[in-house]
């Protein structure tokens, strides 16, 4: 019976060699798919419990942190400043993943980017808890509170830019929310803050500065009156501003909300009073192209921000030429999110020079040693610096003696365009107002919108409901 | 083979080998213990004095009985099982201390433990040689399938995890076909070598394989019926393919012809589609085994075993460092991939080694023992050992479809340890009767004459095919 019974030791050495060779199979080659499965809570709880690095603005200033936790997750990530820079840090949650620069930079905060590698072995080597890099943003503690002091209660948002860099200043958009409700170590209050949070009617989780985008109403006169000058207008060149604008093809009567002061006006009195009949005619002369280049030379139909995951703001195509005149005053389907319209002007400001918006400013490793920094780059030269100087003064003009009235700062020159915008009849008007100052040297410029405003529809509305946020945010950052 | 054995080899005793060895085992055993308490608590729990008191004391009296009672016994195979015995008393104490107040999982698991080693000593003691079993062919056999079958009494079968294995006597639950599977080898190695002759008779020659004569085909068929049974009314799939590769193994070697495990293979895999397409929890099972992902929550204990020792990888978290309670049943039966998250693979595999360190003696003893009861008897019970160990770390590493088998030694349960733990007696003792010096030297081997008995009338080469 030996025979038979070293064939049978042959079969169980067969069976272990099988035990031992799929062991290694999926040690080599299964292991990395899943440890990617969303479900894989070891993973997931492993993330939740990390040393995260630290978000911070400008300064010192901590706005995400994390600290030691004595229950089953180690750390507690914590936002010392509650709601403030919500739409900032975004937040980190066990269920609901993560948002803002917790999403975008979370291989850096978390310590498992690339960068951080040589460091995670140190750390494994000398059994120490890995620790994240802290990630520097540029938000300038006075000027986010006083753009989110400012805008109050008001459904909005601000957005203010450094033009000589494109650095991010502030970044406020309400309603908001407390970002420490949702990354709380209480699975089920955090994930009931949650829901209640993703299903309020006014979207408090909505960034409303960087992710979404509205009409930009006559804010987008900017565009067109670049696109003018680029074509060889001058500042004092005339052109037809009728009290009534039938609309090419069509019916409809395009009226000026405000008196344009005359039926042919000069392009610096259009701006002043965002006379809508004489942008109109301007955007049928120049014609769809001329105008979606200039915009898009200034940042439209191209995501910006990518450490907020910023969204692309839109000139429609194939325009007939109704559409067109609307689009040429920021109707019918332009819309712009209010990093873009920060964009445009910081653009006109900065000498016709679109810098590249950015929110990080340098990665830190826990040693302090930088693992990053952001250098200012160049998006596009949208206008020459002539026809940028002529349209700063405009804006000036606009400010000093025209519907921006209520952006000004006494003793500072301030340029600035009002926006009000309705592209939904049932829907309250959308009020902006975007500017930069000082004139003379652009330190800051400012994109503000506030959904909802309780007023006529009048070009006024920019200047009287979003002007005075404008002019908050700018005082504080200079 | 056929040479008479003129020549009588003394093999070494190696008793105090053995000791070392013990020794050894007990120390990681005990070390895995303290790690866990460390890792976990940060202290040493007042617990371990009394842990590794009783652990020494058990290795002690188990190694006093071998000695005393049978010195030529394999020296390897009780330190194999105290190791594995003690990882698992280690592994369990460690998921007891995942729930807060911790759980006493370990501290039956150590009862149980006394018990098992108890009764390995008694057997040790009483039984001495194995011989004499072969005196009560029917009725052990008998009382194996009623073992079996027991759990299907109503009143007394009680079902969990939807399978019918358990029964319940006074609040003590019990799994008898672990017992089962320790008479039935007994009592298949006595009937097998009584009936060999018949069985191997020659029928119908097919493809080149001798095929038996259909009125002896009975025994096979009586036993696929018996794991059909098991597989329909108690829904085990690991305990009816535990018994039927059992038998036909322990047939196949007592006959020495390859159309049983031919025939054997062939029922077994119309069994097991008639079971797929008839029983959604074989198809279950299989779904696991194929695509787990396709179902997260019918497949949950799969995946969150898979994503277990993805996490340990290859060297592991570390005792008490991982997350084994995310996985249900981790303590029972997939206690597997518990030490795959806590030991890594390399643990895992180094787990799996021993198993087969314990089945390569088992067999051995099979190879050295010299009369043919004391073969089939060891080679059954090692091969059920292997067999066991396969199903249930294949399943639970997703080689194989899961099938809920024990883990010997390591699974928590009271009846799986006990029963191992008489395995192991009876392994000791044919190896005690296999490597003794014979007083008298025989002048023919039994063995050999009994081959050349059935080759007569086999006639022609086919017969060692």
């Amino acid at each position: 019976m030996n025979r038979p019974i070293r064939r049978v030791a042959f079969v169980a050495m067969l069976m272990f060699a099988l035990l031992l060779a799929n062991g290694t199979y999926m040690t080599l080659f299964r292991t990395e798919s899943l440890a990617a499965e969303p479900q894989n809570r070891r993973v997931r709880d492993a993330e939740f419990a990390q040393d995260r690095g630290a978000i911070l603005a400008a300064g010192k200033t901590e706005i995400a942190t994390t600290s030691p936790s004595d229950d089953r997750f180690r750390y507690q990530r914590s936002y010392p400043a509650g709601s403030l820079y919500a739409p900032v840090t975004g937040f980190y949650s066990y269920d609901h993943g993560s948002t803002g620069v917790e999403s975008t930079h979370n291989g850096q905060l978390a310590g498992t980017a690339d960068a951080l590698f040589v460091r995670r072995l140190i750390d494994l080597a000398t059994n120490r808890a890995p620790q994240g890099a802290s990630v520097q943003t540029t938000i300038v503690p006075a000027m986010q509170e006083a753009a989110a002091r400012a805008l109050g209660d008001q459904k909005g948002a601000v957005v203010a830019l450094d033009p000589r860099t494109g650095a991010v200043l502030a970044l406020v958009t309400s309603p908001t929310y407390d970002p420490n409700d949702v990354a709380s170590h209480r699975i089920e209050e955090a994930g009931a803050a949650y829901d209640r949070l993703a299903g309020a009617e006014d979207r408090p989780l909505a960034n409303r500065a960087a992710r979404e985008i509205y009409p930009p109403g006559s804010t987008f006169k900017l565009v067109t009156a670049a696109a003018a000058l680029a074509d060889g207008k001058r500042p004092d060149s005339e052109v037809d501003s009728p009290d009534e604008l039938t609309l090419p093809g069509t019916k409809t009567v395009l009226p000026n909300s405000t008196n344009c002061g005359g039926t042919r006006v000069t392009l610096t009195q259009a701006l002043e009073v965002s006379c809508n009949t004489a942008f109109a005619n301007l955007g049928l002369e120049l014609g769809q192209d001329k105008l979606r280049e200039q915009a898009q030379a200034f940042g439209f139909d191209q995501r910006h921000l990518a450490d907020l995951n910023g969204v692309a703001s839109q000139f429609p195509d194939d325009l007939d030429d109704a559409q067109l005149a609307l689009s040429a005053i920021g109707q019918f389907d332009v819309a712009a999110s209010p990093l873009q319209m920060a964009m445009v002007t910081a653009g006109i400001a900065n000498d016709g020079v679109v810098m590249d918006p950015y929110l990080v400013s340098m990665v830190q490793a826990p040693d302090l040693k930088p693992l990053s920094t952001h250098e200012p780059t160049a998006l596009s030269e949208a206008m020459t610096p002539e026809n940028a100087a002529a349209l700063q003064q405009m804006m000036v003009e606009t400010v000093a003696s025209g519907t921006g009235r209520n952006g000004a700062i006494a003793g500072v020159e301030v340029g600035g365009k009002t926006g009000t915008a309705q592209s939904d009849p049932s829907r309250k008007p959308f009020a902006w107002f975007t500017s930069f100052a000082p004139a003379d040297d652009p330190q800051v410029a400012v994109a503000v919108v506030v959904e909802d405003a309780d007023i006529p529809r009048q070009d006024i509305a920019g200047g009287r409901v979003a002007a005075p946020i404008a002019r908050a945010v700018m005082e504080a950052g200079l | 083979m056929s040479a008479p054995a003129q020549v009588t080899v003394v093999p070494r005793k190696r008793r105090t080998t053995e000791l070392a060895l013990l020794a050894f085992a007990l120390g990681i055993g005990l070390a895995a213990y303290a790690v866990v308490d460390l890792n976990v608590l940060g202290a040493v729990s007042p617990r371990f004095g009394v842990v590794a008191g009783v652990g020494a004391a058990l290795v002690l009296a188990a190694h006093l009985a071998v000695r005393w009672r049978l010195p030529y016994a394999d020296p390897v195979l009780v330190p194999c099982v105290v190791l594995l015995n003690g990882l698992g008393l280690a592994m369990i104490h460690r998921i007891d201390l995942i729930n807060d107040p911790p759980l006493a999982g370990a501290r039956q698991q150590l009862i149980w433990t006394v018990i098992g080693v108890a009764l390995f000593v008694a057997v040790v003691l009483v039984l001495r040689d194995h011989r004499p079993l072969q005196g009560y062919t029917y009725t052990i056999g008998l009382a194996g399938v009623v073992l079996l079958l027991l759990p299907l009494l109503p009143g007394l079968g009680v079902e969990k995890f939807g399978a019918r294995i358990w029964i319940e006597v006074g609040g003590y639950s019990f799994q008898p076909a672990e017992a089962a599977k320790v008479l039935l080898a007994v009592a298949f190695a006595s009937y097998l070598v009584e009936k060999r002759d018949v069985l191997a008779l020659a029928g119908w020659r097919v493809l080149g394989l001798d095929l038996p004569r259909a009125r002896d085909l009975g025994p096979i068929l009586l036993m696929w019926l018996v794991s059909l049974a098991v597989l329909v009314r108690q829904r085990d799939l690991g305990t009816s393919l535990l018994f039927f590769g059992l038998f036909v193994m322990m047939l196949y070697v007592a006959t020495e012809r390859a159309g049983w495990p031919v025939l054997g293979t062939l029922l077994f895999a119309v069994g097991a589609y008639l079971g797929y397409q008839l029983f959604g929890h074989v198809r279950v099972r299989v779904g696991a085994w194929l695509d787990p992902f396709s179902d997260y929550d019918a497949y949950y204990q799969v995946i969150n075993a898979q994503f277990g020792m993805a996490w340990g990888g290859l060297l592991g978290t570390g005792l008490g460092e991982g997350r084994p309670g995310l996985t249900p049943l981790a303590r029972s039966d997939f206690i597997a991939a518990a030490l795959g998250e806590e030991l890594g693979m390399t643990g895992l595999m180094a787990v799996i080694l021993v198993y087969g360190l314990v089945v390569a003696r088992g067999l051995r003893t099979a190879l050295q023992c010299r009369e043919p009861f004391g073969k089939l008897l060891a080679a059954g019970l090692a091969f059920a050992f292997a067999l066991q160990v396969f199903t249930i770390i294949g399943g639970v590493t997703r080689l194989l479809p899961l099938t809920g088998l024990t883990t010997p030694f390591m699974s928590q349960g009271g009846s799986s340890l006990v029963c191992n733990w008489i395995v192991v007696a009876l392994l000791l003792v044919v190896s005690h009767q296999a490597r003794k010096p014979v007083v008298t030297v025989a002048p023919l081997d039994p063995d050999a004459q009994t081959t050349q008995l059935v080759r007569v009338p086999a006639a022609g080469a086919g017969a060692r095919a």
